[in-house]
């Protein structure tokens, strides 16, 4: 890395989020994927003749979410356009997108770097805009083209050339991903395309002002594949300037079985896309109301829930981080929170532990959502709430977790009905220790001869008898008492 | 056979005739006027079982507001089931599988559709030559064109074929051939009529509009047609007023605006010279009559060819062979699948003008072409805004001449764009305008008078119309 050291990369990410509205930008047409090819369809998204496109307003409101979580300014008045190209999955010969007046501008999301502190992201625009349909090509027959996804909605979010290396760049779009995903706008899945991510890249000397030449690198369809290809393309052009050689402005697709990004034609990159405003719609008016009525739907972000946690219940940043990882996972955590009795640092650990450990491990191995989780936050609450006052031991809960799981039953119910309540009766405890000291006179005397590890076997033949139910810590003490008596 | 509507509703009352013979009727006359070529296609069983379904309507008084009229449309609006060629190659076997929302208007209102009519090859013409399936012949003098692009329906209505026509205009194509054939032609406000169904040639200037016999009948059929449609979000949500109530006959207290810039020299005397016959008339009416001016009408045509084939370059992109329409044959890849289905499908004139559209939004050509269009746009539609400040309504000639020989223009593309010259703007300006029969010139071929007015104010040119109807001119 030493001969990179006089270069520094300028990174702009371009990122496209398909939105979850139920039915397509400008038609009533599902947007469920997975359905068979074709069949989401209407004369609208088909592009037949004589058509026309009517907005879907859902996909004003998202998009306004997304400008405010993003700090943007949101425009009163915006305007679609045509983006002309041909195409066989693009049933109209043009893409209806925002060019001139997009709705969203000059914003910022704070990314974390690798030190821990926290740099500003300046976001240019955000814009709405329809999906084209896709195009099979790797059939033997002809090429195939399913238009389900023709007119499904997008955002484009295009950053400004702030980002200075490929962890940025990745920092940048899983903050991308975690606001999606936390205004439920997007379900953030780069695997399946609903994020998209396209980049500009260049490189100058560390100290310079001016701006390199830029590649635009496309298809970056993995989180996996964001660094990887930055990485080789900033190796790429820094090469080629150490040559004595020269960047060419093109675009170019990265192939990662191969690890390499290779040059489009020219002829493909060389669109001029004669962008005018779309006539068929009218300008998106959004009045002040409605941007301060979205305002109060937004939820909190996943950085400030962070510090709050910190802050409020005391939680080390371990914690904090896993829990704020996604929206679900933090509003289950604080709604079992909210319903402890005894809300206080030490009840809120037991909720995040039993949030991350034994909450997440179950969603994991069922491959479930949180929100389908069968314990509701208010059951687990009342489980933790059992253990702070005493009336169950942790090891019992271990038990009584799994059968709320199983049954579903409010932890109270399940602990009277199984009769899992803890012994803390000091005078049965004492006859059980009493009975098991009798019964085991040559390991008593091994414990006074100063061999203390058969104590652990004391607990067990007393836990025995007590049928696992007696308070540990009593158990202990009484035990300790009689020994050293 | 030549009806009102008016008379049409007396004759069934009467017993004198039925919807069906009616539509029987229109259908001989379609027939024995074939030689025209107004229609591309008839529906002349489908029209008569639907005259049928309605004369029992009639009967039992469940009957709409438009039992009785038999309507041809342009082929260039969506009827389900049927073919919607667009006078073109391109959609020559196309079959429509939704209905335009003016036509769920006419069939939910009882009208009969009877066919579909011979336009320019997407509405792009003067002169209804440029259609792939012929030439529509003017019946007063067969080696004449009817104007266009709407001269099918134009002759349709002129030839009996049918009580009205529906049209499009979207630089003077329902208000020209209404001129060159003696009808009555109108253009609704832009955003009055929804365009879902309507193929588009220019999206901001495309209106659909009614050709009639008189004035009363064309406010017949926008009251129909016209309103709100959540389905075109350019339609405007304007209450839609009982427009045949607006025909009082009467033009007192109406303020008639001359715009000076459209009598200029190019206007042909005679054609001058029947403006004003009706002019005189409004005058001996009681209207008031003052010359007002909009400066900038030399700019009319440029800019509207600039933006109209902008829009329409990139509408007709979905014109590529790869999901329906014209596909050539033998292609080797998908460039030559575009390139030759799009040079053998459209015809010469839409070749043209998608080649303009594209050079006007190319890459350093935008701003010194579509972007000072948009300018001009504005300063047209402000040039009308002034004007109305003072006058009702704006009397001009429909077109700077009357009905021309076949032939004579097809090969000189601007001598053929200066016919729309004042019919243009008030697509740009988007307010309305109708043409009505003024007089004929010494060949006997007839003059159009038109009527401009202000936004989604239809009712007072109707009633400006109706009124010089009935002056015998």
């Amino acid at each position: 890395m030493s001969q990179h050291r006089p270069y520094e990369p300028v990174i702009g990410l371009e990122v496209h989020a398909q939105l979850l509205t139920r039915s397509k930008a400008f038609c009533s047409c599902s947007t469920e994927f997975g359905n068979d090819p074709n069949s989401n369809v209407c004369p609208v998204c088909l592009g037949l003749p004589g058509v026309l496109p009517v907005l879907n307003a859902r996909v004003v409101e998202f998009v306004i979410r997304m400008g405010l979580a993003t700090h943007c300014t949101i425009a009163r008045k915006s305007v679609f356009a045509r983006k002309n190209y041909f195409y066989p999955d693009l049933p109209k010969g043009y893409q209806i997108s925002q060019y001139e007046d997009p709705i969203c501008t000059d914003g910022f999301v704070e990314i974390e770097l690798e030190d821990g502190s926290k740099k500003n992201i300046g976001i240019t625009r955000i814009h709405m805009e329809e999906d084209a349909g896709k195009s099979i090509h790797d059939l033997d027959v002809d090429t195939l083209v399913d238009v389900n996804r023709c007119g499904v909605p997008l955002i484009e979010i295009v950053s400004k050339p702030d980002l200075r290396s490929p962890h940025e760049a990745y920092q940048y779009l899983s903050a991308m991903k975690q606001i999606v995903t936390y205004l439920g706008i997007c379900d953030g899945n780069m695997e399946e395309g609903s994020l998209r991510c396209d980049a500009n890249v260049s490189v100058r000397p560390v100290g310079s002002v001016t701006l390199g030449t830029k590649t635009e690198l496309k298809n970056l369809n993995s989180f996996r594949f964001v660094e990887k290809a930055l990485q080789y393309e900033i190796n790429r052009q820094i090469a080629l300037l150490e040559s004595g050689g020269q960047v060419v402005q093109e675009t170019l697709l990265w192939n990662p079985d191969q690890g390499v990004a290779i040059p489009m034609r020219s002829k493909e990159e060389a669109h001029d896309y004669r962008y005018f405003p779309e006539p068929d719609l009218v300008p998106v008016l959004v009045p002040e109301e409605q941007i301060e009525s979205v305002r109060k739907t937004l939820p909190e972000f996943p950085m400030a829930r962070r510090d709050r946690y910190i802050a409020e219940y005391s939680l080390p940043k371990y914690d904090a981080d896993i829990l704020t990882e996604s929206r679900d996972l933090a509003e289950y955590f604080e709604a079992t929170v909210r319903a402890l009795k005894r809300r206080n640092p030490e009840t809120a650990k037991m909720a995040s532990n039993w949030t991350m450990t034994d909450v997440l491990r179950v969603v994991r191995e069922r491959h479930i959502e949180i929100r389908d989780f069968p314990i509701q936050p208010e059951r687990l609450a009342g489980m933790i709430d059992l253990i702070a006052d005493g009336t169950i031991s942790s090891k019992i809960a271990k038990d009584l977790f799994e059968e709320m799981l199983a049954s579903g039953d409010h932890p109270g119910i399940i602990v009277k009905a199984k009769g899992l309540v803890q012994v803390s009766d000091e005078g049965a405890i004492e006859r059980a220790v009493a009975e098991v000291l009798e019964k085991n006179p040559e390991q008593v005397l091994k414990y006074k001869s100063g061999k203390h590890q058969v104590f652990g076997y004391f607990v067990g033949e007393t836990m025995k008898i007590m049928k696992g139910k007696a308070n540990p810590k009593l158990v202990n003490d009484i035990l300790k008492k009689k020994l050293e008596s | 056979m030549t009806k009102t509507f008016g008379r049409i509703k007396a004759d069934l009352r009467s017993g004198a005739a039925s919807c069906e013979s009616i539509t029987m009727e229109y259908l001989g006359s379609a027939e024995s006027g074939r030689r025209y070529n107004a229609f591309l296609s008839l529906f002349a069983e489908k029209a008569v079982a639907r005259a049928r379904e309605i004369d029992r309507k009639l009967k039992a008084g469940t009957a709409g507001p438009l039992a009785g009229m038999v309507v041809a449309v342009k082929d260039v609006i969506s009827l389900k089931g049927e073919r919607v060629t667009c006078g073109s190659k391109i959609l020559e076997d196309f079959v429509a599988p939704y209905d335009a929302t003016v036509i769920e208007r006419l069939i939910a209102a009882d009208a009969v559709i009877i066919g579909k009519t011979n336009m320019d090859e997407f509405a792009m013409g003067s002169s209804t030559e440029n259609s792939a399936f012929g030439r529509t012949k003017l019946p007063q003098d067969e080696d004449r064109v009817p104007g266009g692009s709407s001269g099918g329906s134009a002759v349709a209505v002129k030839a009996g074929m049918c009580t009205t026509a529906l049209g499009t205009d979207t630089g003077g194509s329902i208000r020209q051939p209404a001129s060159f054939t003696g009808v009555v032609g109108l253009k609704p406000t832009y955003g009055r009529v929804s365009r879902y169904g309507l193929v588009a040639f220019a999206s901001s200037f495309d209106q659909i509009g009614p050709f009639a016999l008189t004035a009363r009948d064309a406010a017949t059929v926008l009251r129909v047609i016209a309103g709100r449609d959540e389905r075109d979000a350019t339609s405007a949500d304007v209450p839609v007023p009982d427009y045949e109530k607006a025909l009082t006959g009467d033009v007192r207290g109406v303020t008639i605006g001359i715009p000076k810039e459209y009598y200029g020299e190019a206007l042909d005397p005679a054609i001058r010279a029947g403006v004003e016959k009706g002019i005189e008339a409004l005058k001996a009416g009681g209207a008031k009559v003052r010359e007002v001016s909009l400066p900038h009408t030399d700019y009319t045509i440029a800019a509207y060819y600039i933006l109209a084939t902008a829009e329409a370059s990139s509408n007709l992109a979905r014109y590529d062979g790869a999901r329906y329409g014209y596909r050539a044959k033998d292609v080797r890849d998908l460039t030559e699948m575009y390139t030759r289905s799009r040079s053998e499908g459209f015809g010469a004139e839409v070749k043209r003008r998608i080649m303009l559209g594209t050079y006007v939004l190319s890459a350093g050509y935008y701003d010194a072409y579509y972007r000072k269009g948009q300018k001009v746009r504005r300063l047209i539609q402000n040039d009308f805004l002034e004007a109305f400040k003072s006058v009702d309504c704006l009397v001009t000639p429909t077109s700077p001449s009357t009905a021309f020989k076949a032939g004579e223009k097809i090969d000189d593309p601007l001598q053929m764009y200066l016919s729309d010259i004042y019919t243009t703007s008030a697509n740009l300006a988007g307010i309305p305008g109708i043409s009505i029969p003024c007089g004929a010139d010494k060949q006997g071929l007839p003059i159009g008078l038109q009527i401009l007015g202000k936004h989604f104010d239809e009712a007072t040119i109707l009633r400006v119309a109706d009124f010089l109807e009935t002056c015998n001119m």
